[in-house]
């Protein structure tokens, strides 16, 4: 079964380590660096997973996931947020506002590898 | 216990305070010393002319005696037990406590009152680390750089089988993002220390003196013809906001009197006219003490020089006393200096000038003349060891003659020299990320 991965980021250089990373895993990735248009992105895409960057140009990564879990379509989609920004207060608002997991930069490849194939088996499972 | 069965132990207090035995209290209030015993140890109530007649003699008001005075304090002391909790305080003995000790439980509020207002500095600062844009937007720079970094470092490292294509294009990654690295974090050091000159930041008292000789470009032509006093050129400055630094800065003043009448003005641009910037042969020209000459050099208009220059004073203990800036040496706002400057040298050779041409590194290199001698702060005595202060001229120097130059730096902490045998702590330049 394809498994497909959004990665939405503006680090370019992060970009390119994670799509490396998850494409050997067998994840087609696909990537978007812009705040604005990602929900648009994210349902044009339709991802089995978001791994989205907390602090965006046009948009912050907290509205983006505030919309996704709004909209039917993508309330349930699997969401690991990327942040630079790892006090408590940030991960509760996020834990809040539907995320499935939060992750503080710099980040290990393994722990990126390994979350994200949680997410995918526990959203398979449901 | 009610406040007004306290009334004896403050007139114990008040007693005690003014320095009157029992005895004589009871006298002139016309009573008996043992009644008087009965009132200070609560077991008579007191009041109506009696008590006016005791608050009378012991100075103070009746309502001081009374509950008055202490109400407020009593609140604070409340207040103080109920912040710290379960700490024990005997809250049912508050007024007690108030009465009998006034001066304990003033230092207790005070103290209190001091814990709040540092607790609403400390959220203050860490309100600003949070919601501050751009220290917040740097922190995001670096951090993610470092992200970026760790990632694909990791990539290299663990897979062996990486198609030359990615391995080239890591590589460069990893280039590209160390030198970002590098850059952003200097500028978040950069950004941390300019912050310190914000001005709703109270500042020291030396910084106060420091930025009130910047003010005036380390000249005061009003000193060079003893127009005006050193005390008459403080009073009423405004940059100097506290005592501590009105006090610094007239005892600088009166120093740069004596230099300036040593070595006057126009005498002085003649024989740097003559000599150029030699302090050595200046002191032996005027006859004075190295110290002063670099002091007095300092002091000159940048014209009469030629050159901007810069001045640092340290006393034994390595502290910087007195300070000028000059384009390109850089001086810690806070912390430790670097021990590779000839000032500090100059302390473990006292009398002995010393001339070292140094490079600082930093965001760029700038060379440097040096010029330095430790001498004791006042005459030696018998029966004392000298206090030595070192003093510093710095002077830029385009192109140094040699070119084995030795290299220093400002302070640890932003300092990109690897190996330095010097080195207290880490560079957030270099180790830290």
């Amino acid at each position: 079964m394809s498994r497909k991965v959004l990665l939405i980021e503006d680090e370019l250089n992060i970009i390119e380590a994670i799509r490396f990373l998850l494409s050997r895993d067998g994840w087609t990735v696909h990537t978007h660096a812009n705040g604005a248009d990602a929900v648009e992105e994210v349902i044009r895409v339709a991802p089995d997973l978001v791994v989205l960057d907390m602090m965006l140009p046009g948009r912050s990564g907290m509205d983006i996931l505030r919309d996704l879990r709004a909209a039917p379509a993508t309330s349930d989609l699997p969401v690991l947020m990327l942040t630079a920004r790892g006090q408590s207060r940030d991960r509760d608002m996020a834990e809040k506002a539907g995320v499935n997991r939060f992750m503080t930069k710099p980040f290990s490849n393994s722990e990126v590898l390994e979350t994200v194939r949680d997410l995918l088996a526990e959203a398979r499972q449901e | 216990m009610v406040r007004d069965t306290l009334t004896g132990s403050r007139i114990r207090e008040r007693r005690s305070i003014a320095g009157l035995r029992q005895a004589d209290l009871a006298r002139q209030v016309g009573i008996s010393a043992s009644y008087l015993n009965l009132i200070e140890h609560n077991r008579r109530r007191i009041g109506g002319k009696l008590l006016v007649d005791i608050a009378a003699v012991l100075e103070v008001e009746p309502s001081l005696l009374t509950d008055g005075a202490e109400a407020a304090m009593i609140a604070a002391l409340r207040e103080a037990a109920a912040d710290l909790g379960n700490a024990g305080a005997e809250i049912d003995r508050v007024d007690e406590f108030a009465g009998r000790f006034p001066g304990w439980a003033g230092a207790l509020t005070a103290a209190h009152r001091r814990t709040a207002s540092l607790e609403r500095t400390v959220e203050a600062l860490s309100d600003r680390l949070t919601h501050d844009p751009h220290l917040a937007a740097s922190l995001h720079e670096v951090l993610s750089t470092a992200a970026a970094i760790r990632s694909t470092a990791a990539i290299l490292a663990e897979n062996d089988e990486i198609e030359p294509e990615w391995r080239t294009r890591f590589h460069r990654n990893l280039n590209e993002d160390s030198l970002r690295l590098a850059d952003s974090a200097k500028l978040l050091v950069d950004y941390l220390d300019d912050t310190e000159k914000a001005t709703e930041r109270r500042a020291t008292p030396q910084e106060e003196v420091e930025a009130f000789f910047t003010g005036r470009h380390h000249h005061f032509d009003v000193l060079e013809h003893a127009r005006l006093s050193p005390e008459q050129v403080v009073r009423g400055e405004p940059g100097l906001t506290t005592d501590a630094a009105r006090s610094i800065a007239t005892t600088v003043l009166e120093q740069y009197a004596r230099d300036a009448a040593a070595l006057p003005l126009a005498e002085m641009s003649a024989a740097l006219s003559e000599w150029g910037l030699n302090p050595a042969a200046l002191a032996d020209r005027f006859d004075v003490a190295l110290p002063m000459v670099l002091r007095r050099i300092a002091a000159m208009p940048e014209a009469a020089l030629g050159t901007e220059v810069g001045l640092l004073v340290c006393d034994a203990s390595g502290s910087i006393v007195f300070r000028k800036q000059v384009t390109g040496f850089a001086l810690p706002r806070f912390g430790a200096s670097c021990p590779l400057w000839p000032v500090f040298a100059a302390l473990n050779r006292p009398h002995v000038p010393l001339r070292r041409t140094v490079a600082q590194v930093g965001r760029s290199v700038a060379h440097f003349d040096c010029f330095a001698v430790a001498q004791p702060r006042a005459a030696p005595g018998f029966d004392s060891d000298p206090l030595y202060l070192s003093t510093m001229l710095i002077v830029p120097v385009a192109q140094p003659a040699q070119t084995d130059v030795p290299e220093v730096g400002s302070t640890c902490r932003v300092c990109p020299r690897g190996h330095c045998d010097a080195r207290r702590e880490p560079s957030v330049l270099s180790e830290e990320f």
